[in-house]
């Protein structure tokens, strides 16, 4: 127990923001950029996947299902090698790590992200759309104004527990050297090399601690958007 | 107005309409009854294109509804639908619900979208509801919301789907009030309803339904006291007990 408290004194801040001010931001802060980044990146071309996962039209469904897929179907250490080879390839520059990451942390979570838009789509009674549709509203404006608005509020749950395993994943950013948590414990372990389990112990402490919060948060939305669902049909209004 | 010829609809192999030829004139009042999957849902269904069908022609003034050169959406925004389910938007306000076609499809300013639908809330006696949620209102006053939204449109014809199946006895009544309201004001309405006082009190004409094939149509009168056809004697004698 001191020696962890000796660590995270001597370590604490590296661990937590990395050599900022001074150098790039790193540690645990650097995690949630990652993962925040990676979800408000994803986010957006998510609902496109997953609106085109039903599309009427056959071919945009089936790319977006091939899309997803493929995705699916690969180690998201893949995606990051990928990225890593791939990118730089294609753009004809090299990237940053952190780039790299974000690439391959917006790909992969879109993948899942849209599993998610779609099922919350598909959840949503019929009649919804065939009212707005009867109603003359065209399909981009029954998906804009009745469908997405709906799905997207019902989906906040599942949403914040993708972002939560966007938390844990970033820690494959260690395999390419990017400073994010994982990597700068390891850093540490590297210097101290003999205190492994304390090292370790901080670093899973630390995830362990930012995803059972995030967890507890999910459940509170969760209770929230049940209770406004309830319909309390007022006295008055029966009468 | 509406004229249905010779109208063929398949599930699969599963005939829904049997070689259905009708014509509703304007401002008549039809009511189509038959037994649960006797195709009359599925009937009015095909007016606005909610299904597609097979063979023959359905027009609307003249309008073949599944030619090549009609636009869907502005078919369907001259017809009001009324759903057994309401089919309230719940993430919008009842106003909201009424002003949002108007806005979106004719492009009607905010401001003028907003003075029709408290205009129809009115009419329907709910403009005391405007800011409230659908789901916060009773069966009966969401499908007089639904029934508002449609009007909204100002359509020539509206469908109705079982209009007051879903709801409490009690609240039948507030519903077939708003529709009497309409019908004496001269609008062509196609309504799917076991609602024999409604027909008898405004239909011009019954159509009974069964297996997907019209069997039997009658004035509301003659229908309900001497139905001909042996499945339509039966079907009265049912829905009267």
């Amino acid at each position: 127990m001191q020696d962890i408290i000796a660590i995270l004194r001597d370590y604490g801040l590296l661990l937590a923001i990395g050599q900022f001010p001074e150098g790039p931001i790193g540690g645990l802060a650097l995690t949630l950029i990652l993962a925040l980044s990676g979800l408000l990146l994803s986010f957006p071309l998510s609902v496109l996947i997953g609106v085109g996962r039903i599309s009427p039209n056959p071919a945009v469904a089936r790319l977006a299902a091939a899309f997803v897929s493929v995705v699916r179907a690969l180690p998201l250490l893949m995606l990051i090698f990928w990225a890593y080879f791939i990118v730089p390839l294609i753009i004809g520059q090299t990237v940053s790590g952190l780039t790299t990451v974000i690439v391959a942390l917006v790909v992969y979570e879109t993948a899942y992200l849209a599993e998610v838009v779609r099922a919350a789509i598909l959840a949503l009674p019929k009649g919804q759309v065939e009212a707005s549709r009867s109603l003359g509203l065209s399909y981009v404006q029954t998906m804009k104004d009745i469908i997405l608005p709906q799905a997207l509020f019902n989906a906040i749950p599942s949403i914040l527990n993708q972002f939560i395993s966007l938390v844990k994943n970033t820690s494959v950013a260690y395999i390419i050297s990017v400073d994010e948590l994982t990597y700068a414990a390891y850093q540490v372990n590297a210097q101290l090399l003999t205190k492994p389990v304390e090292v370790y112990v901080i670093l899973a402490a630390t995830y362990f601690i930012i995803c059972f919060s995030l967890n507890r948060l999910v459940k509170l939305v969760e209770r929230r958007i049940h209770t406004s669902r309830q319909a309390p049909i007022a006295a008055e209004a029966a009468a | 107005m509406i004229v249905f010829e010779n109208v063929d609809k398949w599930y699969g192999t599963y005939h829904a309409l049997n070689n259905v030829n009708e014509t509703i004139g304007k401002g008549e009042v039809v009511v189509i009854c038959g037994p649960s999957g006797s195709g009359k849902s599925t009937l009015i269904r095909t007016v606005n294109r909610l299904e597609p069908i097979q063979k023959g022609r359905i027009t609307i003034d003249g309008r073949d509804v599944n030619g090549a050169d009609v636009n869907v959406n502005a078919l369907r925004s001259g017809i009001g639908f009324v759903f057994q389910q309401f089919n309230l938007f719940p993430h919008l306000s009842v106003v909201r619900n009424v002003m949002l076609a108007p806005m979106r499809v004719h492009k009607v300013p905010e401001k003028t979208a907003r003075e029709t639908a408290m205009d129809l809330l009115d009419k329907v006696g709910l403009a005391h509801k405007a800011d409230e949620f659908p789901p916060r209102l009773s069966g009966g006053q969401q499908q007089r919301v639904a029934i508002a939204r449609a009007l909204a449109m100002k359509p020539p014809v509206m469908l109705f789907d079982e209009p007051t199946s879903a709801l409490d006895p009690e609240l039948v009544g507030e519903v077939l009030n708003v529709m009497k309201q309409l019908a004496s004001e001269g609008m062509t309405m196609l309504c799917v309803t076991h609602e024999m006082g409604f027909a008898r009190e405004v239909a011009d004409r019954v159509i009974f339904m069964d297996g997907g094939a019209v069997l039997e149509r009658a004035a509301p009168e003659d229908f309900f006291q001497r139905p001909q056809h042996p499945r339509a004697r039966k079907f009265v004698a049912d829905i009267r007990h």
